[in-house]
């Protein structure tokens, strides 16, 4: 009989042993990712990168027709172009080649969501990335040159994987790059001064 | 007190003696190792070459964007001896991939990683991919165009991942952006966590291999012929001396290729260090010709071989999935064969095509991902891309039905 009872005493130890070995171990691992956290939280962007981020305020009125002026904003090339007459007039002639001619992904704010991909019609504010892998394509705006081809009627072309982009930065169909290039947040402070990286004016802000 | 009363009073408080017997005096290894069992040795050499001038490098190295590339042209030109310590780097980091990559294809033509070497290849791997982290973050350090645009182009490889993609990115970065933050967190990887890992991971890679015993060319299992009074494997050679002697032969071989790169030509005509690399990062404007260092190009071309989408994954998303998938498909090499051998030498005929094929691929994968994309290199990447997955894929059935010779025995005499 003492054996018995001896060997219930064994099993009931054995299994609060277990329960505690389990409950040490669950609340170890928590302590674990508790402790982990501040590290990998740490990693994201910090304060300053964020207020970096700052809008950007652009002058425009030396802008001169079919010329690139290049802006830096969060670290990203901003592309501002003049677009001639001539070249608004390719947008619509393209639409045949492009995935995306309508805009319908969100790859701008809702105020560009039209043809020009822009405010003002012939003002063209994108940050100048390919959407595949983050090259920054180049201005072509020559017309019908020996690599591109002769339907090519000006855009943007990325050197590293071939993509390509008409002159509102709308890609063309089946090659790496997915969607349009982005349109960032901006507005017009006054007719020749942009704010890149913001929907609301400084003043009422 | 005598030589031996030293080594008596440590090996009582440290194995010392016993650990010199099983890994070196003690550890015999098959009597036939030939030329391709040089690269294990030469990894170790080039690992020991990387640690050395590393820690020299980062005593003038700064890991600021705005003073990193002059630094490295401050160690190039005003450091006594820093272009030397700097091309033994540079080239030390070319250098460890062809001698890997050599390792590894020796484990492909003997079938190292079969049974009992599954776990060693697999830690073998994980070399493989510290490596791979390793060149990847170092050669982002000296901040050139080829640096900030290569890291750019492979950083926006996680942004394709679905839904997490431009978090990932973001936790990657710390920043919104590839800038300082970036190349100073990639400098505390690449000094810091991923050395330690190698290290470490050498270290149980060695240790793997005593425990199971080399392979050999002929595939044979050494330790089941025993000699039966001092149970030494009958074919089996203390790997001290004669392995270790064999092995400082190979290193001499060795070292000649690698002085007459560092004296000769240490860019290796923009192959080890590309000449955008010589120009400061602009994040302003990509190069007109971007791509990485040849140890990555057969992967890179893989990236860009995908132009369809297919499914509800969009081509970007394929691309960067085939390409992880083409590093990582080696690890499961000993669940693909299926062959009743080991050697390619006891192999039939459809092995060694096979064989020959995925060379052949991984050399033109490797060109095309050196060359600007057009419409005919594109389809050619598809092709030995094809080429390339088959070769793992269909070898559960080609290794089987393939005609096997039957293996020795014992090592030929």
């Amino acid at each position: 009989m003492a054996d018995t009872g001896s060997f219930k005493i064994e099993e009931e130890m054995n299994s609060r042993r277990r329960f505690l070995v389990a409950a040490t171990s669950v609340a170890g691992g928590v302590a674990g990712v508790a402790v982990a956290t501040p590290f990998m939280l740490s990693m994201m962007p910090s304060e300053r990168a964020k207020a970096a981020g700052a809008p950007v305020e652009v002058d425009i009125s030396r802008l001169e027709e079919g010329l690139l002026l290049m802006v830096e904003w969060r670290g990203r090339v901003v592309w501002i172009l003049k677009r001639t007459p001539e070249m608004l007039e390719t947008l619509e002639t393209l639409e045949g080649q492009l995935a995306d001619p309508n805009s319908e992904k969100k790859q701008q704010p809702d105020y560009a969501k039209n043809r020009t991909r822009s405010i003002k019609p012939e003002i063209l504010v994108v940050i100048g990335l390919c959407t595949h892998l983050g090259c920054s394509p180049v201005y072509r705006k020559d017309i019908a040159p020996e690599d591109l081809g002769a339907g090519w009627l000006g855009g943007f072309f990325c050197p590293c994987h071939g993509s390509k982009f008409d002159l509102a930065g709308r890609v063309y169909k089946n090659l790496p790059a997915p969607t349009n290039l982005v349109v960032p947040p901006h507005l017009y402070l006054s007719d020749s001064r942009i704010l890149i990286g913001s929907e609301e004016s400084k003043e009422s802000a | 007190m005598s030589k031996n009363a030293i080594i008596e009073w440590i090996d009582k408080r440290f194995p010392l003696t016993s650990n010199w017997k099983a890994h070196l005096t003690e550890y015999y290894a098959p009597k036939n190792f030939n030329f391709w069992y040089y690269f294990g040795s030469l990894a170790m050499l080039v690992l020991v070459n990387q640690i050395i001038t590393g820690i020299f490098l980062t005593m003038n190295y700064k890991p600021d964007a705005s003073m990193a590339f002059a630094s490295v042209e401050y160690i190039m030109r005003d450091v006594d001896y820093g272009w030397l310590i700097r091309y033994m780097h540079s080239t030390g980091a070319s250098m460890f991939f062809v001698v890997v990559y050599l390792h590894m294809f020796r484990g492909m033509l003997y079938g190292s990683y079969q049974k009992p070497r599954e776990l060693l290849w697999l830690v073998g791997m994980g070399i493989f991919f510290i490596l791979m982290s390793l060149a990847f973050t170092g050669y982002i350090l000296p901040w050139g165009q080829m640096s900030y645009w290569g890291a750019q182009v492979i950083i926006s490889m996680f942004g394709a991942i679905p839904l997490i993609g431009d978090t990932l990115s973001q936790w990657l970065l710390g920043d919104f952006t590839l800038s300082d933050a970036a190349l100073n967190r990639f400098f505390a990887y690449h000094v810091v966590t991923l050395p330690i890992l190698l290290v470490t991971l050498v270290f149980v890679h060695i240790l793997a291999l005593h425990e199971v015993g080399s392979n050999n060319p002929d595939g044979i299992e050494i330790k089941k012929n025993r000699d039966p009074q001092t149970n030494i494997p009958v074919d089996g050679i203390p790997f001290h001396p004669y392995y270790s002697v064999k092995d400082i032969f190979g290193v001499i071989g060795f070292l000649i290729v690698f002085c007459a790169i560092i004296f000769f030509a240490p860019e290796f005509g923009g192959y080890f260090l590309e000449h955008n690399n010589f120009i400061p990062a602009n994040q302003l404007q990509t190069p007109d010709h971007i791509a990485p260092v040849w140890y990555f190009t057969p992967y890179y071309s893989m990236l860009r071989a995908v132009t369809v989408n297919f499914l509800w994954i969009d081509a970007k998303l394929w691309g960067v999935i085939l390409m992880a998938a083409s590093v990582v498909i080696f690890a499961f090499l000993p669940w693909l064969d299926k062959s009743k051998v080991k050697s390619i030498r006891y192999k039939g005929p459809i092995f060694k095509f096979a064989l020959g094929m995925f060379v052949l691929s991984f050399f033109v994968l490797g060109w095309l991902g050196m060359k600007s994309p057009t419409p005919l290199y594109t389809v050619l990447a598809q092709i030995f891309t094809v080429i390339y997955f088959a070769f793992f894929l269909l070898m559960p059935w080609y290794s089987k039905i393939d005609k096997t010779k039957p293996e020795p025995t014992r090592v030929k005499e």
